[in-house]
């Protein structure tokens, strides 16, 4: 019951901070930080972040519900909302107490905003071969290198950033805190998308940063474990999003197919279409499942979770892009029109299927699972 | 044997008023009704569901009176189906202290009307003995406007309806309300105990937080039944047929204002 009201509360806050401005923020590429405030103040700002420091102390599957809540009113918002809310549980789990005293309640009401960066021009599926260095000088570490394509870039406050204070390879690598206007911190261009226009994404450039040790999260050489844990979690909530595209594609495509006439009969009375409806509705419901039950897997602790996340957004961001994309056909011209909705959430959940590890990645992890269990019953 | 006087000393000081806010669950705004088949009503099944949007803002108002000190005990009460139990847990969550859910069995509910609901809520107002009641002004599923004012009249306490303002009296020892009238705006001041019911800019709502519909959880929620309050839930009306409005038709565009009284004359609206 409790988890109707939570999922009540996120979609009455979508209909009235974020639906009527999707449109606006897209077209006119603002960052609405306003409204994250106002998301954060409800305690979206970390969900499954523990109470003592300001977190809401929910479950996994509650944040799904929040995102793809969200995402019916606006994916990109959402996504960077989910992405905040990583960045916020990475330090909760990992941080010392010194960390989370003094970042937590700074994150959770979103006074603060984090980045994640993992991704470099060089290394993108093949995160482990990352180049940013952190080159250990006292009691600091001294980064060089650059990541791209990172969202809230240049807008946010702190950067988690995977970088290498040690050896090749994934056991070399750290996750250090940036905060903005270190000197040596800098960004790149703002880049020029297909989607996701009301969020920045930039690369983000490290040139003899001097960051404090104190602000590594964990041991050294533990950043990467650190990275994927994250990204357990942000595989769901992205997946999320997409769900949250698929659904409001879904209605508008009903709410069209009543009202637009052709041959003296409505959109909904031809059989052809009535089974895209049909399909689209068997393409989100099954993807919906999936990405509770691995919200529900990572909330149990079950030692598969990490597969069923990356099964959910494999299958979810595919068939909710999918969905989005039939749904735009059934709008006929008007469905390639910018006034019409369906298109930004075309745009917007495309991403979906390439970030936080490619649908490719995510088909290398599922396979490596089943095959790895060959043996089991 | 405990006798209700309500102090006459300044309110402020005083532990605060306690308030009794009543909830509706109603067909939610958004939603296009449909008349069933049979005409005997609209549809219910299936349909989403919420607080009445005016005892969102009665709500609302109780919470902001225990902020201000004002008040030191909210209750909400809902009168209806299992169900209604959700709409008070919205209420709890909003910070509202404790819930009355009075249970009505499913065939006596759609029969029920406000003559029943005032006579339930003013046997829980003998025993919970509140110093204000705040009701929306009107469900929007029925639109009666008239359990607020029956309440007053049972209870025979003085009722300042369509409030847009409730504040402390000038002297403290009252409540100052603004009534939205149809000739503008009207201030009163009312002793209490009081009914008072709420109308669209008395205030806007909160959103629940996270936290709080978590706290909510453990707040207690009462049941009680007509029976226990030994109420008669015997309808004093039938509804015949419920129906659609007739379908709009089309208009005419005229030229000039001969035209038009030329056409109103031709319809006899005008000698």
């Amino acid at each position: 019951a409790e988890k109707r009201q939570i999922q009540e509360l996120a979609f009455t806050f979508t209909q009235n901070e974020v639906a009527p401005h999707m449109q606006k923020w897209d077209a006119e590429h603002i960052f609405p930080v306003e409204m994250f405030t106002k998301a954060a103040a409800l305690g979206f700002g970390a969900i499954y972040c523990k109470e003592e420091h300001g977190g809401s102390g929910l479950s996994r599957l509650d944040a799904s519900l929040i995102f793809e809540a969200i995402a019916t009113g606006c994916v990109t918002s959402s996504a960077y909302l989910s992405i905040h809310n990583m960045c916020a549980w990475m330090i909760d789990s990992t941080g010392t107490e010194e960390q989370r005293a003094k970042w937590l309640p700074q994150l959770a009401p979103m006074s603060r905003l984090a980045s994640y960066c993992l991704t470099e021009p060089g290394s993108g599926s093949d995160a482990a071969a990352l180049k940013t260095t952190a080159k250990s000088d006292g009691n600091y570490y001294v980064l060089n290198g650059s990541k791209a394509f990172i969202s809230g870039a240049g807008a946010t406050d702190l950067y988690l950033v995977m970088c290498r204070t040690g050896a090749d390879g994934p056991k070399g690598i750290s996750c250090v805190m940036v905060e903005k206007d270190t000197p040596g911190l800098s960004f790149g261009k703002i880049e020029r998308k297909l989607g996701w226009n009301a969020q920045p994404t930039r690369e983000v450039v490290f040139e003899n940063c001097r960051v404090p040790k104190s602000n590594r999260l964990g041991p050294e050489g533990s950043g990467f474990g650190l990275a994927m844990r994250g990204l357990n979690g942000g595989r769901v909530n992205i997946a999320s999003c997409s769900l949250g595209a698929a659904h409001a594609s879904l209605l508008a495509a009903r709410e069209y197919m009543a009202v637009r006439k052709q041959f003296g009969k409505q959109l909904a009375e031809f059989q052809a279409l009535q089974f895209q409806l049909a399909e689209m509705a068997a393409q989100l419901v099954s993807s919906r499942l999936l990405v509770r039950q691995a919200a529900q897997s990572l909330d149990s602790g079950d030692p598969g979770a990490p597969a069923v996340c990356a099964l959910a957004k494999l299958h979810a961001t595919e068939q909710c892009f999918d969905v989005c994309n039939r749904a735009l056909q059934l709008f006929g011209g008007y469905g390639y029109l910018l006034d019409f909705p369906v298109q930004q959430y075309l745009r917007d959940s495309r991403v979906n299927c390439i970030l936080e590890g490619t649908n490719q990645v995510m088909r290398m992890l599922v396979a490596r699972d089943i095959i790895g269990r060959l043996g089991d019953a | 044997k405990y006798i209700h006087i309500i102090n006459k000393a300044d309110m402020a000081a005083s532990k605060g008023l306690k308030i009794l806010v009543g909830c509706k669950r109603v067909i939610d705004y958004a939603v296009k009704v449909r008349v069933k088949p049979d005409r005997s009503g609209v549809v219910t099944e299936g349909v989403k569901h919420s607080m009445n949007p005016f005892d969102e803002i009665a709500v609302e108002e109780a919470v902001r009176m225990k902020e201000k000190k004002l008040a030191g005990e909210a209750v909400a009460i809902s009168v209806g189906p299992p169900q209604s139990q959700e709409t008070l847990r919205t209420a709890l969550a909003m910070g509202i202290d404790r819930a009355i859910h009075v249970e009505i069995p499913l065939a006596q509910l759609e029969k029920l009307q406000p003559i029943h609901v005032s006579k339930l809520l003013a046997k829980v107002c003998e025993s919970e003995k509140p110093d204000l009641v705040i009701l929306g002004k009107q469900a929007i599923d029925d639109d009666c406007n008239q359990t607020g004012q029956m309440l007053a009249a049972l209870l025979d306490w003085p009722q300042a309806t369509f409030a847009s303002k409730i504040e402390p009296s000038q002297d403290s020892k009252q409540l100052r309300v603004t009534r939205e009238v149809d000739g503008g705006l009207e201030t009163i001041d009312v002793s209490v105990p009081a009914v008072v019911t709420s109308d669209l800019r008395l205030n806007e709502p909160r959103y629940a937080t996270l936290p709080n519909i978590m706290k909510a959880k453990k707040k207690p929620l009462a049941k009680m039944s007509p029976d226990q309050l030994g109420v008669d839930l015997q309808p004093r009306q039938e509804v015949i047929s419920v129906e659609d409005p007739p379908v709009r038709k089309a208009g005419a565009k005229v030229e000039s204002v001969e035209d038009l009284v030329g056409k109103l004359r031709e319809k006899g609206l005008v000698k």
